[in-house]
Parts: structure tokens; C-alpha cells; sequence
């Protein structure tokens, strides 16, 4: 693989890292939240890949299967919160969970 | 294969863009499903093609039908859709935006300025070679995402069982008898 191709790999794990973050920041929806983390985490993945390739070494891959099982789990639990707190609180906005005495 | 590369990374970004921007939430996840779609072709152009298989069977495949599931049950009706437009006004997301935008320029600053190393040929990293580490040195970590993953059911099944409300207990015993 060239270098600029190494580059420009990295290059879009940091943008897509960068509108995962940007989406937490801006959205008050917690389904938007979850989501953005996913981005978050998918390019954080990238990133361990074209480092995996670029030296030729199966770790970057392994930590990609870790992330993904990371991933994984994180949804299953973050989803089943979600809908907790939607029969508590009868919304999806963020700001409304802000007390812990639900 | 270069030419693959930068169409399926043109394709991530702009699918990206436009899950953050939706108001509907199935709208964003469908275009979530053809970003991570645009990765695996990524990754299957870095010569990784396992990742990308586990790439659409997971993120694609699980986790995305997992929050559409969800959303399903909670019954989205068209003023959530509408309250979301108010949420996402221009005031709400500029100065976040502006922020990001600093530190991904800082990002390509030092990714471009940097002492280029030296050209190597494409090399694919298969999956035997990926298989001989999970199971060799990386065993330990097998065996934590193991315990992980159980955590996570358990979790899951705990934080996701509804109680059922009982105002009083005259009640509770009447619901109870039918």
C-alpha cells in the first residue's frame, strides 16, 4: 500500500471519528447519541486496521474484533437503558434524564 | 484498487453526513447500514476481507437491526420527528461544528507534515495469520470478551425487564386474581 493511501485512510477515520463527535455534541435525541457512538467506535476500528496493514501485522485486526465485541455488548446494554428510561420518563431527550431519582 | 479506495471513502463521508442530519431515525439508520458498508469496501481494499465480512455481519447486520427493533417499540410518531427539526437549529450545532472542524484541521496538519515513510506494496493481512494471534498471545483477550459479552445479556435482561406499576396494593391483589 503507498503512503498517501495510508494517509488518506487515516484521513477518513478521522472525519468519520470527527462526525460521530460532532453528532453527541449536537443531538439531544439519546437514539442519535447511541448511534454517533457506533461511528465513533467503527472508526476507531479503521483506524487499528490501516495501522494492521501498514506494518503488516494481524494485531490492528484483532483489536478490530475486540472493538466489534465491544460494540456488541455496549448496544445491547445502552439499548436496554434506553428503553428504561423511555417507560420512565415517556421521552428520548437527554436533558430530561438529568436526575438520578428516576 | 486506489480508485475503490477513495470512492468508498467519499461514499462513508457523505453517508455519514447524512445520518447525523436526519430528523427520522430510520431514515438515519438506513443511511448508517450504507456507512458501514462503504467501510467494509474500505477495509476489503486494505486487504483485510474478514473484517470486512465481520464488518456488514455485525455492525450491519446486528447492531443496526438491534436499534431499529427498539425503535419500533417506541412508537415514534410525526411531532418526535418534529420536535428533532426544532432541536437541530443552526445556533444548537455551529459552534459544535466549528470546534470539530479545528481539531480534524489539526488532525490533517500533522497527518500531512509528517515524515513520509517509505512506499511498500499491498500486502493483505489474512485471516489465518488473525486467527493464529487471537488464539496465541491474544488468548487472554478472547477469553475477557467472552465474559464481556455475558455481562452484557445479563445486563441487558436486567436493565430491560419492564416491573409492573402497582399504585396500591388492593389493586396489586387484583391484578393478581385476574
Amino acid at each position: 500500500m503507498s503512503t498517501a493511501s495510508m494517509e488518506a485512510a487515516l484521513l477518513l477515520a478521522g472525519i468519520l471519528f470527527m462526525l460521530g463527535l460532532l453528532s453527541v455534541l449536537i443531538r439531544r435525541n439519546i437514539i442519535f447519541m447511541l448511534i454517533s457512538v457506533e461511528i465513533m467506535l467503527n472508526a476507531a476500528g479503521l483506524a487499528f486496521i490501516v495501522a494492521g496493514t501498514r506494518w503488516v501485522q494481524p494485531d490492528g485486526q484483532v483489536m478490530f474484533i475486540f472493538i466489534l465485541t465491544m460494540a456488541a455488548a455496549e448496544v445491547s446494554v445502552g439499548l436496554a437503558l434506553i428503553m428504561q428510561i423511555y417507560h420512565q420518563l415517556k421521552t428520548l431527550d437527554s436533558d430530561a434524564a438529568n436526575v438520578m431519582k428516576g | 484498487m486506489e480508485l475503490t479506495f477513495y470512492i468508498a471513502a467519499a461514499v462513508a463521508i457523505l453517508s455519514t453526513i447524512m445520518v447525523i442530519t436526519r430528523y427520522n431515525m430510520i431514515h438515519a439508520l438506513l443511511y448508517l447500514v450504507v456507512s458501514f458498508m462503504s467501510v467494509s469496501v474500505v477495509f476489503f481494499t486494505l486487504g483485510a476481507p474478514f473484517m470486512a465480512a465481520l464488518e456488514i455481519i455485525i455492525y450491519a447486520g446486528a447492531i443496526v437491526v438491534l436499534i431499529i427493533f427498539v425503535i419500533m417499540m417506541l412508537n415514534m410518531t410525526k411531532e418526535d420527528i418534529q420536535r428533532e427539526k426544532e432541536w437541530l437549529k443552526p445556533s444548537v450545532w455551529v459552534g459544535p461544528a466549528m470546534l470539530s472542524a479545528i481539531l480534524l484541521a489539526e488532525l490533517v496538519h500533522i497527518l500531512t507534515t509528517s515524515n513520509p515513510a517509505q512506499t511498500e506494496a499491498l500486502v493483505a493481512v489474512d485471516a489465518k495469520l488473525v486467527g493464529l494471534a487471537l488464539f496465541g498471545p491474544y488468548l487472554l483477550g478472547v477469553q475477557l470478551c467472552g465474559i464481556l459479552l455475558m455481562a452484557g445479556i445479563v445486563g441487558a435482561y436486567h436493565l430491560g425487564r419492564q416491573k409492573k406499576k402497582v399504585i396500591h396494593r388492593f389493586l396489586q391483589e387484583r391484578s393478581a386474581a385476574a
